[in-house]
Parts: C-alpha cells; structure tokens; sequence
C-alpha cells in the first residue's frame, strides 16, 4: 500500500532514494557538472569521491536544490524536484543535509539547533520535539551537551549536533557534504562513528568524503568523479583497490599516499584538503 | 655582550627623548592650570550662579520637569523607535527582496530620508500633512506626528543598519534553515533576524540616542502645556522666570538618559567583540 502525500503528489516508500539522468549545472561560463546519471537506492551507502574541483559537492547540493540544476531532473524518494511545480520544503523535510562547516545556529543551544525545525516545519508540540531531541542527541554521543551554545562546542562535536539535528526530521535520506573536512584530524573518528553506526542501522546515505578507509569499510558503492562527470562506479573493494580507469588510479594514489604527491606536486598535500572551490 | 653596546645615543639638541618628553608634559599642564585660574579670576561667579545653578528656580521646576517633560520626551523616542524600527525592518526587506520595484523603493526611501533635515519633516507631518488634507488628523495628536516625524527620518537609518546585520550572518545559516525545509519567510523570522538583531543592538541603541535627542524638534510643531517635552519645558520657564537655571536642568536630564545608553551601547559592542575572538 502507498500513502499519497497531499502536499507533493508522491508515493511514500517507493522508488529508488535518488535517481538522476542527464545533471547539468553551470556557473556561468564554467560547466561544472557535465551530463550524471546516478542513483542511491533505499537503505543504500554511496560514498562520492575525486579531486577538488570534480562537482562533487555540486552533485550533492542539487540532490535538495540548494544549486538549481542548469538541465536534467532529479528525483528524491519519489519526489522530482527539478519540477518547478513541486513544493521543495516537502521534500527538503524528508532529506537530512550535513554540511562542511556545520552551520549549526549559533543563537540556539544544543537541543534549541535540534528542536527548531520540528516545531516549525513539522508542528510538533515542545514536549515532543524536546524528547526526539535529546534522543537523538544520545544517539551521536552528546546527552551532556543539550545546553551548551555551538560556541561553546568542538568542531567534531558541533557536526555530531549538525547530524542529530538533521536526524531529528525523520529523514528518508541523508547527504553528507564533506562532514570531517573542517574537522582536526583527531576529531575525525568521533564523527565517522556516528556515520558508521547510522548506516549500520540502514540508513541511505550519500557521503562525499575523502575519507578513503570509511569509503572503503562503509560504503555499499563508490562514485569516482572528475571534471563533472561519474568516471567509475562500483563496489569501494574493485573501485578503491582495483580502479579500472587510470585518471582513479591517480587520484587514488595521490590520496593513498601523500608522500608520492609530494614528490609529483600535482595532487592535495593532505587528504583533509578543504574542497571549498567545489561549492 | 658588552654594556657600552646600549649606550643610549643622545637626541639632536643635545636632549634625551625623555627629557623632551617631559617637558613637553609640563608645558600641557601649565597651560591648563593658566587658563583655569585666568577663567576663575574674570568669571562673575555670583551672577553665574544666579543665572545658570539658581536652585530656587530649579526647586520649582519639580515634579514638572520629570512628570511632564522627561515623560513626553521618552514617549515620543519611544514611539518614533517603534514606528521606526517597523518601517525599517519593512524597508530593509525591500532593499534584499528579489522583486526590482520593492528595491527601487527602499533606495529610494533611504535616500531621500537620509538627505532631508528633520525640521523639514517634522514641519511637513506637523504643518504640511494638515494643510495638504483639511480635516485629517494623525492619530494620536503630538504623541501621533512627532512620533511619525522621527519614525519616518529613523526608518531610513535602521533600514541600512538591519539591511547590514542580515547581510552579517553567513550564507550557510540559510542554506541549513532551508535544508531542513524550512521556507525562506520562516528561515528568515527564525534563523536569519534574531542572529541579525543580535548583531545591530548596539547600533540600535546609538540610534535611541540620537532620537532622544532629535525629539526636542517637537518644539516646532505647536503642543499644549501638557504635551511639552524637555526642550520646550525648559524653554518656556527660562521664558518666564528670565532665567537659564531651567534649560540647564533640561540638558542635565536628556544626559541622564543619553550618557547611560551610549555607555550600554559601548559595552555591548566590546561584547560583541570579545564573542568574535
């Protein structure tokens, strides 16, 4: 049985997380994604990877229509969002958005960050919102930070509050935008858990990372992009340990081994690299 | 290292900088103690103090002074900020909006605002809106037009300040608000104002002050006894008495107001400051 949504016209529970055919999007002159055919079925873990500059970040921010795309259609649990009839906060509501630079709201606490938009978007009453909260809070590791402002929060802690804020919507999906490039690498492990234990529990997610081990360990798929197109795909053992293609087989060993980017001095100089040109 | 490496080299004149400096000092503080006992010895104290501090006049003055004038003069700030930081936040709105007529506006309102003397606007609502439209009446009688007058010069001010503090906070609080599908008006009122306000409190209150201060214009609109601000009060009774004692209190009373609220102001910026870092 599908429950129609009265706001959207779309089947809940059917079809395939993400489906997108022909994505074009251009800033101007300069073309950055250049014609992706890409899809994240439900329950699925894609992770995306490739150089700065690849689109990746691009891809993920048209998934929810933060980038309007320039050509092609994307469609989200069910919803076209390309359509310029669809109501997108709908369907914003039921896609999850981490970003690189936490943008946590830094005049609301810890619990106000995760309770706001379940009592303004979703209408639920403070008792509710506050309970889902706190268990979400819990669930990324931070029932003893519920009253702290982001302020007062380290980076891996702010991005673990980002995630339960987005987890509180009750999302269908959820995208993660470089979600430790911002972070002190020993802050890294803390956010990666939480990742690690949401797709555990089934969560679809679609990570663009440069995160090589969590890609490898997590992820059910791995996309390799570069210059706005999808250059390979495929389970992370064949793309990460036996890429086909030898643009992969570069950026890989750039990433894999820094010491060997060094001496070409072609590629980032360490894998946390911002990848703020993508956006 | 040897000590004969940090012989201090003399200055040219054959003076240490501290010397100089020194002297320099002393030649600032005897000129201020010259003037001082040069004013204190021509001054006429007797008449400066029958004049400007003569306490049986100022004795008069209460309740009065506070009661009538110090009350209308923070009523009519308070209703001129009101109506001010409405319109402004209208404005400022404008000025972003996507719709080209609605910035043309707002351009066009701030500039104008911006480029008229007061007096002329206060004359304008007081004598001019009457003349132009027999018979209409701005609601609520002085409290009404001088309360329009500074709204309608405030708001062009406040809509630049509030205009700055929207554009203060960072893109990706309203890439966040709307990622977790909320709509542009609802990211705005609940995630975009309450960080921009944050953000202008300061500024806002430097305009309180000024508006306080700009409230004496009143004088010029035509107001019965009871609805005299501090200026007009002080003015009349130096008027009748033919004495300055009352338009000393006045002034001493608009700095009661004024001088606490700037150092507010001050100190939240420093604030503000310190929470950046």
């Amino acid at each position: 049985m599908t429950i129609m949504d009265k706001d959207t016209g779309w089947a809940a529970g059917a079809g395939r997380a993400v489906e997108i055919s022909g994505l074009r999007k251009s800033f101007g002159s300069n073309e950055v994604l250049r014609g992706i055919d890409f899809h994240v079925e439900r329950g699925e873990v894609v992770c995306v990877i490739g150089p700065s500059g690849s689109g990746k970040s691009t891809l993920l921010r048209c998934v929810n229509l933060l980038e309007e795309p320039t050509a092609g259609t994307v469609r989200v649990v069910g919803a076209e969002i390309t359509d310029r009839d669809v109501d997108i906060d709908a369907v914003r509501r039921r896609i999850g958005m981490v970003f690189q630079s936490f943008n946590l709201f830094p005049h609301l606490t810890a619990l106000g960050n995760v309770t706001i938009a379940q009592r303004k978007v979703l209408k639920r009453g403070k008792a509710e919102a506050e309970r889902i909260a706190r268990e979400n809070l819990e669930r990324v590791g931070l029932a003893d930070k519920v009253d702290a402002y982001p302020g007062k929060l380290s980076g891996g802690q702010q991005q673990r509050v980002a995630i339960a804020r987005a987890l509180a919507m009750g999302p269908e999906v959820m995208l993660f935008d470089e979600p430790t490039s911002a972070l002190d690498p020993e802050l890294v492990g803390d956010v990666l858990g939480v990742m690690r234990g949401l797709a555990e529990a089934g969560m679809t997610m679609l990570v663009v990372t440069h995160e090589m081990s969590f890609a490898r360990e997590v992820a059910d798929r791995v996309v390799f992009m570069d210059g706005g197109v999808v250059v390979e795909e495929g389970p992370p053992a064949r793309v990460i340990s036996d890429p086909e293609h030898e643009r992969t087989r570069a950026f890989l060993s750039r990433v894999l081994d820094p010491a060997a980017a060094r001496v070409e001095g072609s590629g980032p100089s360490d894998k946390f690299g911002s990848d703020e040109a993508n956006a | 290292m040897t000590a004969d490496q940090v012989t201090p080299v003399a200055a040219p004149g054959g003076m240490s900088r501290r010397a100089r400096r020194r002297l320099s000092l002393g030649g600032q503080y005897g000129l201020f103690i010259v003037i001082v006992v040069l004013v204190a010895s021509v001054a006429n104290w007797q008449q400066l103090h029958t004049n400007f501090a003569n306490w049986q006049v100022a004795k008069g003055l209460f309740p009065e002074i506070i009661t009538v004038g110090l009350r209308n003069t923070a009523t009519y700030t308070a209703v001129g900020f009101g109506i001010g930081l409405v319109l402004g936040l209208v404005i400022a709105l404008m000025r972003l909006s996507p719709v080209l007529p609605y910035r043309w506006f707002a351009t066009a309102y701030i500039e104008t605002f911006r480029g008229l003397p007061l007096l002329l606007i206060f004359i304008f609502v007081g004598v001019g809106v009457p003349l132009a439209f027999p018979g209409t009446n701005i609601p609520g009688g002085a409290v009404g037009q001088a309360g329009l007058a500074l709204g309608l010069a405030a708001a062009a001010y406040m809509a630049e300040t509030i205009r700055a503090g929207i554009e203060a906070v960072p893109r990706g609080q309203l890439e966040a608000a709307r990622s977790l599908g909320m709509s542009q008006g609802r990211a705005m009122r609940s995630i975009i104002l309450p960080q921009a306000f944050r953000i202008i409190i300061p500024p806002l209150t430097n305009e309180l002050v000024l508006l306080c201060k700009d409230s004496s214009l009143v004088l010029f609109l035509g107001i019965t006894l009871e609805q005299r601000e501090l200026t007009k009060f002080g003015r009349d009774l130096a008027g009748q008495q033919g004495n300055t004692t009352p338009i000393i209190v006045a002034g001493i009373c608009y700095l009661i107001i004024t001088i606490p609220l700037s150092l507010l102001a001050r100190r939240l910026e420093a604030r503000q400051r310190r929470e950046q870092r």
